[in-house]
This record gives C-alpha cells, sequence and structure tokens, in this order.
C-alpha cells in the first residue's frame, strides 16, 4: 500500500510558514512567482496568485475527507486499491480517461496502461487535437511565454478568452512590469479577433492599441482566410465574412507586416466550434506567410488539468500524442477510434479509470455504463457512485512533482505544500501495476 | 561475487590493448586485476570474441523537447515500427525518433553502454532530464546549449569582466545538470530573431552587436579555464550552407588553439564547385583538423532513408524547411534562451546532393588521421538513426562493402568524390577508439570506455564475424556495471544507467544578478529553473555522477 505521497523522492513534512516562487498546477502557464502561507494543512495565496489560483490553493481540505470506497462504502486505502486492481485485470479493455496529473502521475498511468492492454486519453484532447492536427499534416512557427513577453509587439488573440481559461496572461506576457528590450514606443498593439475577449480585459504599461474585431465565432476562419488572401495578394472572397469590413483587415494585415515580432495567440479549448481545426491551419499559414519578410510565431496556450504533461509523457514514452491504445501489446494511435468519450458512449471498453487531481473544480467522469474506478481529488463531485473511489492529492498543494507549461518547452516542479494524508496518483497507479498479473508475452530468450 | 569473462580478445586502446587473449574479472560492477587463485562465482567462455568496453554515443539527440516535437509530429515514423513490450520490457515505437524506452532497449541491444544528448536547452533542461530518465540501460548525459541566450550576449556586449562570464558558464551547467557546453550557430539563434536570415563567422548581431567569433572563443577559453574536460562543442555557423567549409575553416582558425569540437562536420564541409555547386571540402576541412590537435570532430554522416532533422538551430533548419519530407516541419523562438527546428527528411541515393553528402562523411573519416580526435556518429537522427551505426561501422572497416555501396549512389556523385579511391579500413582496434576510448577521454569520464582494473564493468562481447555490420549489430553479451543486460542481442534484464554531470566552481555571487535578471524578465524563477539532484534520482531513475573538473584558472 502506497504510504501518503512520496512524490519525487522521500519527502520531509511541509513546514508551515509562507513560501515563495510556488508553480501554480491550476492552468497551464504555471505561474511560478505565488506567494503561499501554510499551516500544515490550509493555504492561503498571499501574493500573484488569480482568483483561479486562490480558488484553488485555498480550497478547504475535506474534513473528514472523501475516503476510499467500494460502491460507495468507506474501506481502507487497501481495500479500495485491492478491489481496482482486480477490476483492472477482469477487463478486457480497460480505457484510462481524464489523465489530470503531473508528469509522475502521467508516467505511472502508462506504465499500468502498458502492463494492462488499455487506452490513454486526456480530458482535454479534443481541444489539444486541433493543435495536433496541423502539427501532424502541415507543422508550424511557435513562440513561448518568455519569448513573447520580452520581444512581441504585436500580440493577435484569436476568438479566445484568454483571460477567463489563463487569467494572468495579460499581466505576466502582454503587459510585463520589465522586458529585456525597449516595447515600441507608443505600445504593444493587441488585437482582438472574433467573439472572445472582451477589450477591457486588456489593459497595462505596455498595451498601446487594441483593436477589436469582433465576429461570431463560426466566421472566424473565413475572416482569418480572408486576411491570409491580403497577405499573400489573393484575390478575396468579397463576401465580408462575419460583417467584418476589409478595411478592418487590411489595417490588421499592415499591422503584422510592420510588426517585428507579430504572435499570434489562442486557447485550444476556446476553439470550440466547426471549422476550429481551419482556424488553426489558417493562422499558422498566416505565420509562415510573414516569416518570409519580417519575424511572427504562434503561441497556443492551453495545457489546463495537466494537458500538456499527459500528452509530453505519452508522445515520449509512446510515440504519439494520446489517444494511444496499448492492447495489441504495442502503442497503436488512432485519434478518432481512441477517444475515451466516444469508445464510452459506443460501448467500448469495460471499464474506466479516471484520473483527475486538479481542484479547485476537478472534472468529473462522464456517464457511462461500465464499471468506474475514480482516481481523484477529494473535491470531485460525482453524479454516480463509482465501483471504486481512490481519493489522491492535488500536485503542487499535496506533493512534489512536474508540470509541462502550456508551451511545451519548459516545465515546473512544484512543491508539497500541506499534509492531508493523501497519495498522489503516481503512488496509487504503481501499486495498481504492481499487483497486475506480469504481462503474458516471453521475456526474450 | 566474482565473475570472469574467459578467453576473449580485448581491444582496450586506453590500455593500449590491440586484441590480446587475456581473461576479464569484474567483482562488485567493477573492472578489477587478474586474479587467477580467487574463486569464481559465475564464468562466461568467451573465446574468441572480440571484447570492448560498452560503447559511448558522445552525440545522439535522445531527450528534450524537439524530440518530442519530432515524435509528436511523425505518426508516420512509429507505425510498423513497433515494439511489444514483454515480461521484462514496455511497448515503444519508432525508426527515425524512436520513443524513450525503444531507444534505451536498441541501444544496449547494439552493445551501447552511454549516450549523450548533446543540445540541451537550458530553458527546456528539465523535460530532458525526465525524458532521459525514461531512457533505461545506458549512462545518460546533456551538453547545455549556450550562445543565443540573452543573458551571455548582455554579458559581452557589455564587456562584462571574464570572470563573471565563467560563473554564469558554470552556473548554467550547475542549474541544467549538464556534462558540457556546446554551441549552435553561435549568436544566430538569437539573430534569427532579430531576423537575420544569416550570420558569418565575423557579423555582427543586430542587436548586441557580437559576432560568431566572439561567442565561440569566450564560450572556449570560459569553459577551458573553468577545467570542464570536454571542449566547447560547436556546432558551427552556415550549416549545410554550400561554400560553407571555408566558415568551418575559418573557425578552426579563429579558435587559435583553444580546445574545441567540431560536431557533425560532414554538414558543414561543403563546396560550391562544379555543375551544380555543390562539392566536398572533406579534404580540406580535414587536412585542418589533422594539423590542429586542439579540435576533435565528429562525422554526423548521413545514410540513406527516411529519417528526421531536429537541432537548435531555428535560423538554418528555418532555411531547410523546403527540402522537408513530408512536407511539415516546425521552428520555434524559445525564452529567449534558444531556439528549435525539426524538419523530417529523406536523403536518397539517387540524388546527387545527398548522395554527395554520403560521400562527404566518408571521406572524412578517411582523411581523419587521429582516431582519437574522431567520433563515430550520424547525428542522431540528423544523418541518420543510430540504428545504422553497424552499417556505418562497416563502410569504415570493408573497403569492398564500401566500393559496391558507392556503386549505387548517383553516378556525378561517385565521380565528384574520391571515395572510391580511398582504401583505408579502419580496425577493430580503431573503431575501438571511435566507438568508446576517445568519446570517454573527451567526456573525461574516467572510468569509462576502457577495461582497465576498476573501469565500471560495462563490457560487450561481439562475435568475430567478418560481415561487421551483423556483428556490430548483434553483440552476444553486454553487462552494465558488471550485471548481464543483453544476451545475443536481446534484453535480459532492465536497468537503469547514470546521469553524469560535471559542475565547475562559480562564484555563488553570481546568483544575485541572475535572481534579478530572471524576476525582471523570466517567466521562470531562478530557484525553479535550476534542475534539482532529487528530480533526476527520485522515482529510482538511477544515480547523478560527478565527473571531476580541472582547477579553476
Ligand atoms: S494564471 Fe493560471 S497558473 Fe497563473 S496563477 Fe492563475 S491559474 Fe495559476
Ligand atoms: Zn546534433
Amino acid at each position: 500500500m502506497p504510504a501518503p505521497s512520496q512524490g519525487i523522492a522521500r519527502e520531509k513534512a511541509p513546514q508551515p510558514g509562507t513560501h515563495g516562487s510556488v508553480s501554480c498546477p491550476f492552468c497551464g502557464l504555471h505561474c511560478d512567482d505565488l506567494e503561499v502561507r501554510s499551516d500544515g494543512r490550509r493555504l492561503a495565496v498571499t501574493a500573484n496568485g488569480c482568483d483561479r489560483a486562490k480558488a484553488g490553493f485555498e480550497q478547504e481540505p475535506p474534513a473528514a475527507g472523501m475516503p476510499p470506497s467500494i460502491d460507495g462504502k468507506p474501506v481502507s486505502l487497501e481495500a479500495a486499491i485491492a478491489r481496482a486492481s482486480d477490476l483492472i485485470a477482469a477487463a478486457r479493455l480497460p480505457l484510462y480517461g481524464g489523465l489530470g496529473t503531473d508528469v509522475e502521475g502521467m508516467r505511472a498511468v502508462m506504465a499500468l496502461a502498458d502492463r494492462s492492454g488499455g487506452v490513454v486519453d486526456h480530458v482535454l484532447s479534443r481541444a489539444q487535437y486541433r493543435n495536433t492536427n496541423v502539427l501532424q499534416t502541415r507543422g508550424w512557427f511557435m513562440s513561448t511565454l518568455t519569448e513573447a513577453r520580452n520581444r512581441a509587439d504585436l500580440f493577435v488573440i484569436v476568438a479566445s478568452d484568454v483571460s477567463k481559461l489563463h487569467p494572468r496572461f495579460v499581466e505576466r506576457i502582454v503587459s510585463p512590469e520589465q522586458t529585456m528590450f525597449d516595447a515600441p514606443a507608443n505600445g504593444r498593439t493587441v488585437v482582438l479577433l472574433g467573439a472572445g475577449m472582451p477589450p477591457s480585459a486588456v489593459s497595462g504599461r505596455l498595451v498601446g492599441d487594441v483593436v477589436d474585431i469582433p465576429c461570431a465565432k463560426s466566421d472566424v476562419p473565413a475572416v482569418l482566410a480572408e486576411l491570409r488572401a491580403i497577405l499573400r495578394g489573393a484575390p478575396l472572397s468579397g463576401a465580408r465574412p462575419g460583417g467584418v469590413e476589409i478595411t478592418a483587415l487590411e489595417d490588421l494585415a499592415a499591422r503584422c507586416r510592420a510588426a517585428q515580432y507579430a504572435v499570434f495567440v489562442w486557447a485550444p479549448q476556446a476553439l470550440d466550434f466547426d471549422g476550429a481545426d481551419d482556424a488553426v491551419h489558417i493562422v499558422s499559414d498566416v505565420v509562415r506567410d510573414l516569416n518570409k519578410t519580417t519575424r511572427a510565431a504562434g503561441l497556443s496556450l492551453g495545457g489546463n488539468d495537466g494537458a500538456a504533461s499527459a500528452a509530453s509523457v505519452c508522445s515520449w514514452q509512446s510515440g504519439y500524442p494520446l489517444r494511444v491504445s496499448f492492447a495489441g501489446g504495442v502503442p497503436t494511435y488512432d485519434p478518432y477510434r481512441f477517444e475515451v468519450a466516444r469508445m464510452l458512449a459506443e460501448g467500448e471498453g469495460d471499464l474506466l479509470v479516471w484520473v483527475s487531481s486538479f481542484g479547485p473544480d476537478p472534472t468529473a467522469p462522464p456517464a457511462t455504463a461500465a464499471p468506474t474506478v475514480v482516481i481523484g481529488s477529494p473535491a470531485i463531485r460525482l453524479d454516480t457512485t463509482p465501483a471504486v473511489f481512490i481519493p489522491v492529492g492535488t500536485p503542487g498543494l499535496d506533493h512534489r512533482g512536474r508540470l509541462v507549461r502550456c508551451d511545451s518547452v519548459v516545465s515546473l516542479p512544484l512543491r508539497r505544500l500541506r499534509e492531508i494524508g493523501l497519495a498522489s496518483v503516481a503512488d496509487v497507479a504503481t501499486e495498481l501495476a504492481g499487483r497486475l498479473p506480469a504481462v503474458v508475452a516471453p521475456a526474450a530468450e | 561475487m566474482l565473475m570472469k569473462l574467459k578467453g576473449g580478445r580485448i581491444y582496450d586502446p586506453a590500455n593500449g590493448e590491440d586484441g590480446r587473449t587475456r581473461d576479464i574479472y569484474v567483482r562488485d560492477g567493477r573492472i578489477v586485476a587478474a586474479s587467477p587463485d580467487a574463486k569464481v562465482d559465475v564464468e562466461h567462455d568467451v573465446t574468441g570474441r572480440v571484447v570492448m568496453a560498452g560503447a559511448i554515443d558522445p552525440h545522439t539527440h535522445i531527450g528534450g523537447g524537439k524530440m518530442t516535437i519530432a515524435r509528436m509530429m511523425l505518426p508516420e515514423d512509429h507505425r510498423g515500427s513497433e515494439v511489444a513490450h514483454t515480461g521484462l520490457t514496455r511497448a515503444g515505437t519508432g525508426f527515425a525518433v524512436p520513443s524513450t524506452l525503444a531507444a534505451g532497449y536498441r541501444y544496449a541491444e547494439m552493445g551501447y553502454t552511454a549516450c549523450f544528448e548533446p543540445a540541451m536547452l537550458p530553458a527546456n533542461a528539465r523535460q530532458a532530464h525526465m525524458e532521459m530518465g525514461d531512457t533505461p540501460m545506458v549512462d545518460k548525459g546533456a551538453f547545455a546549449m549556450l550562445g543565443s541566450d540573452d543573458f551571455l550576449l548582455r554579458q559581452m556586449a557589455a564587456r562584462k569582466d571574464f570572470s563573471a562570464i565563467k560563473d554564469y558558464i558554470a552556473w548554467t551547467m550547475h542549474a541544467a545538470q549538464a556534462i558540457a557546453v556546446k554551441v549552435v550557430n553561435p549568436g544566430g539563434i538569437s539573430a534569427f530573431k532579430f531576423n537575420q536570415r544569416k550570420l558569418d563567422l565575423d557579423e555582427r548581431h543586430a542587436h548586441y552587436g557580437v559576432t560568431p567569433r566572439d561567442v565561440l572563443t569566450t564560450l572556449s577559453r570560459g569553459l577551458m579555464e573553468l577545467g570542464v574536460t570536454h571542449p566547447l562543442h560547436v556546432h558551427g555557423c552556415n550549416l549545410g550552407v554550400p561554400g560553407n567549409l571555408h566558415t568551418t575553416l575559418d573557425t578552426i582558425r579563429a579558435m587559435e588553439g583553444l580546445p574545441v569540437h567540431l560536431t557533425h562536420i560532414q554538414f558543414h564541409s561543403y563546396g560550391t564547385e562544379g555543375d551544380k555547386k555543390f562539392s566536398s571540402g572533406a579534404a580540406q576541412v580535414a587536412e585542418l583538423v589533422n594539423a590542429n590537435r586542439n579540435v576533435s570532430i565528429d562525422v554526423g554522416q548521413i545514410l540513406f532513408g527516411q529519417t528526421c532533422t531536429a537541432s537548435g538551430d531555428s535560423m538554418r533548419q528555418y532555411g531547410n524547411t523546403k527540402s522537408a519530407n513530408p512536407k511539415k516541419w516546425v521552428v520555434m523562438d524559445i525564452e529567449c534562451d534558444a531556439g528549435c527546428g525539426v524538419v523530417p527528411m529523406k536523403y536518397r541515393d539517387k540524388s546527387f546532393v545527398n548522395a554527395l553528402q554520403w560521400a562527404i562523411g566518408l571521406e572524412i573519416f578517411l582523411l581523419a588521421d587521429d582516431p582519437w580526435r574522431v567520433f563515430l556518429t550520424t547525428d542522431h537522427p540528423n544523418g541518420a538513426p543510430f540504428t545504422t551505426y553497424p552499417h556505418l561501422i562497416r563502410l569504415l572497416m570493408d573497403k569492398g562493402f564500401r566500393r559496391d555501396m558507392l556503386q549505387k549512389i548517383h553516378p556525378d556523385a561517385q565521380a565528384a568524390s574520391i571515395v572510391g579511391s580511398l582504401d583505408r579500413e579502419y580496425t577493430l582496434y580503431e573503431i575501438a577508439i571511435l566507438t568508446r576510448a576517445g568519446p570517454a577521454r573527451s567526456l573525461g569520464l574516467k572510468d569509462r570506455g576502457h577495461l582497465g582494473p576498476g573501469a565500471c564493468a560495462d563490457i560487450t562481447v561481439y562475435p568475430d564475424d567478418p560481415n561487421r555490420e551483423a556483428m556490430f549489430t548483434t553483440p552476444e553479451y553486454v553487462f552494465k556495471n558488471g550485471e548481464l543486460i543483453v544476451r545475443n542481442g536481446k534484453i535480459k534484464k532492465v536497468v537503469q544507467g547514470a546521469t553524469h554531470v560535471a559542475r565547475p566552481e562559480y562564484d555563488p555571487a553570481i546568483e544575485r544578478d541572475l535572481r534579478d535578471y530572471f524576476t525582471r524578465y523570466h517567466t521562470v524563477s531562478l530557484d525553479n529553473f535550476k534542475v534539482a539532484d532529487d528530480e533526476i534520482i527520485g522515482h529510482d531513475k538511477g544515480a547523478i555522477i560527478v565527473q571531476p573538473t580541472g582547477a579553476r584558472v
């Protein structure tokens, strides 16, 4: 049975007091300048956290906890793990979904899925696939947070309410206190393209012109296509897509050409409309075109709920960015076939193992007839009683760990700030894998 | 426990042994002196077999963000190259860009026991170590990339005191957990961010005003004075550009005797002669390398087939995107620290340019006269996947085979190359230098790459097959720390190798400046930028071995 979190190394109990340079696990920016006060059990963000971070760190630990349970009846952790491993061992095709965890948790889930012949998919894969699809068909030219923070003179935010999904993006990247290189004298231009972010959300010392080009999200691909045509000197559709005046797009094209470093920003989670894939495609085309004469890049946000960590670990361990099945003893990739939500809806797979360790409102598993093992934060709200519930801590609060940031380049170390007696996903998944029968394929002679 | 390897023919250049038959004894993971009277617990009869230290790959892109970008981008690379799980090993995939676990197994199956990732961006160091942690079987280490990072260029532009620059280099090696330092397109990755499309050796960076020559000499001298064993690892200016042989010659001269390692030099040895304005510069480059004992090289041989190039050189990789095959690519600007470019590539023997690249690599191998200053690499996966090493070894050792292969390439490339007239055949002793003793010495791995008493018992035993490709593909035994991990090319035991680092001294006062700098400009704090020891060794991911550095001067 796992001891309460072993984390990365044998950890000492967290010290009460105020901790600086704390990384925040609650969105894909993973800001690491937070100051958090701990009394050993309760946490308070004392500097630099946004509301989302506060809600996550300061959520009251459950008094009695949400204990391990089998069919809703409280049991010991050992009993819950034993039942879960029996269910996994008996399953023909276990589906590992949610995957809201850190790098260590994902490493352990990958080993478990490999051993049990299961499928792995993250709850935000659908959003992430808009990016993956572009990456796997054409590729792209991208930036990262520090690069954009110091060098961008034009931000084009595409159909994404960045301030809602990544609350400190404007403060930290668009208008930081200081930059390595001089910002333009009249400030950085911020263009809001498509319904998404209110212009009022963009303010700060470095912000110059804020240009709002409102249109319905579903019109964004057509509007971007028109921008691309202008930049290429191609014939225009003349259709005024989304009601956007051509002059507004000509102005945007001129700004893009004049910019020294135009950065196109989007949050994949926000691009949830028909044709959203096209939007990412066209943005990457526009960036390519601009780079022929000046410099430009894309910057995809996202990575909430450990999505970037899950995709990265899955890629380096299996070769594929999620939606991978180990059913045949080898990794098989199919972004359509191995979407866990679809598989559940269509009765494929006979066990759901749902991993969800990030608050403040951990994503619950989808409704399914398949028996479900939830490895989740005690804050999770479940509509139905799972076959087994195993409570786990939140990475960066209850145990140490690492998370990959939205740009998939930087990863941040996480601290252990409190002790409320919870194991980590890594502990639980490692324990589960250890209890499964060995792979029958013979070790090579 | 005492283990005896009986009757092997020992190729151990570090100790001058060239095929002498003798027994090897191993106790507690180390090679010990012969002790005929001691009780032997385990004996392996390797009579007549070729025994070498475990092979060391000093330049292979096995871990870090750009490899994971390549993996994500290229599902077609993995399909059909799946590796099934077994009772011992995990499942994986991959041909040119294998998954981490599959790469570790395959390296061990080929008799390699240590691999070095040469292009670890400090901003991406944590992930590079995580990926290397998921690469089992082999020892690992990584070179921190410097030279287009804002902090260094700022220091140089401000003509900071040289000791502060040295402090920063050393601090970065500690923070990123590196064993060496690499520079990629010196200053050029940064220049590309300022819309410069090339940066020659003496061309000024538009913002900082420094030149690649300044960056090269600053870093090389800094490392030497810090006592770091491996010289500055240089991926020079103008990678892949016809005519770059002159840049390479000028770079060697620019070093004025300072220690330097020129990596994947094949990609930097191109002339502009002939109808196609593309020719071999191998002879001139090899001649100057031979004459300058401060210079070592690895070749970055290309071999024909599908692969993927992945480099920190965003400037040159952007230029290469027009050759992408399949037609997709990723280029990135990274953290005001570095960049990357990932461009899939298919080298064809019927393409004049590719065929001549192949020949240029072989010419360099065959013209370089000091095997201690040449390492065998394909710059995995840039020239070819590391799994092609046995084929490359056969090309070097077997001139008949080499001539047969030469017949298959583009006829104009055959005519443009002197490969057909070079009779040199590498010996087993020389191959042992190129793949073990040389890299170990260059990297400062005192107890690796040789078979003398006290060495770590990383040992590979090959059948003496006249077909050298078959021989080096499937060793009969591989031992790691004295444990049998591979038998007849198949994994017998999964182990976790160590991570090698070097930790030159620095004045901790540099952290005051750096802390302020990180707080002002970066999105990561100084404390979180540093990769802690327990991040590398936690979860049973193996030990850290700190290799010694010389005294700071
Ligand atoms: S913006 Fe995101 S990472 Fe930053 S403090 Fe808020 S929730 Fe945390
Ligand atoms: Zn390389």
